[in-house]
């Protein structure tokens, strides 16, 4: 490797200058009794809600009420964007075939590709992380609702039988904390500030509730994988979760709101391709520059 | 000189046939100094004489604030940083402000205040020091 980086130009390249493998180095080996490509759809779900999270928090630069809070917003985007670099790369790894094929010559790695070309239906996120912002009410309510959901999953899936999912997990819990934190303490001060705070908080969190259940569902994919110890099957979290969210709305005197589930389709939800139309916008702005380079030259 | 391996970053270093090998473990999964923490790693051991280096990213276990070592504590402190304190164990929902018993870095008063708990990288919260009213940057513990 050593020069390669340097000797050849990267100044043109549209995916930027690291394009090694992420995973160098860490042991892929499949565990039994796993079917690959069910590993590959959850890495692919837990990939995707992080990456479509960090797109919607990284839209929030230079929009924060406070620099800090930019700061603080970009630094949460980047945490998630790590963690689904490494799952997308997991995904590819486990299972060749879920990566997009691209050009002959095409240099960008598996992880890029599978980021960057699929479309909406192809992508397993839960429909939280897609939905348009609002305010930054909104953004404090969903970063709180997914941050305390996906810290009780890592918080599991740090003994799972696949290496790469485990570290992942042990490293990510720590930096999910601090999501929750940060989120959980903004909560408590707009539900405690002015009365617009208030009601702008309280707006968001009846809005967002509906997508929350989507959090804590187990779908076939995740049941397979914890049967094998892989992965985690999201309902033997659901109370934790509950319990923290009563936490911080008891000490917000904020009630718990009463909204039902948003429905599926046929009972498909975003981890099984549906989702709203705000996912193709969105991803429509975060692949347009390499949808358009797929050789990663101009 | 506050070094990669002061840093805990750098896990380990061997010679595999005539291939030297260093294993270093990110900060935080999205940490975006990883490829020139690895592309200065192959340069100074190219320029020690080894001409043959594979840098392997070791995940496991997950960096800790913790593995910083004294010397890189003490370079932290004449960089105008403040040092992370011992992590604690507990993880449970924090809803009050974090607290940390700090000293400004660079006048060494303990009246501080919290600005940020981000700071301009994901690893530091940002600070102000009450006394010299100057601001700088905690490494947080995790």
């Amino acid at each position: 490797m050593n020069d390669d980086l340097f000797g050849g130009d990267s100044s043109q390249w549209a995916f930027g200058t690291d394009f090694e493998d992420p995973l160098a180095g860490v042991d892929t080996t499949m565990v039994d009794d796993v079917v690959a490509d069910d590993l590959a759809l959850y890495c692919l779900g837990l990939a995707d809600d992080a990456l479509i999270m960090s797109q919607r928090l990284s839209e929030w630069c230079s929009r924060a009420p406070e620099m800090e809070d930019d700061v603080a917003l970009a630094n949460l985007a980047l945490d998630l964007l790590g963690q689904a670099r490494l799952l997308l790369a997991r995904a590819a790894a486990a299972s060749p075939s879920v990566v997009p094929v691209l050009p002959e010559g095409s240099p960008v790695p598996p992880e890029d590709a599978l980021a960057f070309f699929r479309s909406a239906g192809q992508f397993r996120n839960v429909r939280l992380a897609e939905v348009p912002g609002g305010d930054f009410a909104h953004v404090i309510v969903r970063l709180l609702l997914f941050s305390v959901a996906r810290r009780e999953l890592l918080e599991r899936l740090r003994g799972s039988r696949d290496q790469v999912l485990a570290a992942v997990a042990a490293r990510g819990v720590k930096e999910v904390s601090y999501h929750r934190d940060w989120s959980a303490r903004w909560f408590l001060v707009l539900a405690r500030g002015t009365g617009e705070s208030r009601r702008r908080l309280i707006s968001a969190l009846d809005e967002l509730w509906p997508y929350q259940a989507e959090l804590v569902r187990c779908g076939a994919v995740d049941l397979a994988l914890a049967d094998a110890g892989v992965g985690v099957d999201p309902t033997t979290y659901a109370g934790a979760v509950d319990a923290v969210l009563g936490e911080v709305f008891a000490t917000s005197g904020v009630e718990r709101p009463s909204r039902g589930p948003l429905a599926g389709v046929g009972g498909r939800l975003g981890r099984d391709g549906v989702h709203t139309e705000a996912l193709s916008l969105l991803l429509a702005e975060m692949q347009v520059v390499a949808r358009a380079h797929p050789r990663g030259r101009w | 000189m506050l070094t990669l391996l002061d840093l805990g970053v750098l896990r380990s270093v061997e010679m595999e046939d005539d291939v030297v090998v260093a294993s270093i473990t990110p900060t935080y999964l999205g940490c975006p100094a990883m490829a020139t923490m690895r592309d200065d790693l192959v340069h100074r051991l190219n320029d020690a004489g080894f001409g043959r280096v594979e840098v392997r990213v070791q995940l496991d276990p997950p960096w800790s604030s913790d593995w910083i070592t004294d010397r890189g504590r003490r370079a932290l402190r004449e960089n105008g940083l403040s040092e992370p304190g011992n992590v604690g164990r507990s993880v449970g929902l924090s809803l009050g402000p974090t607290r940390r018993n700090l000293y400004c870095p660079r006048c060494g008063s303990p009246r501080t205040r919290l600005l940020s708990e981000f700071g301009a990288t994901a690893c530091k919260a940002l600070y102000r020091c009450d006394e010299c009213l100057e601001p700088f940057e905690h490494v947080k513990e995790i």
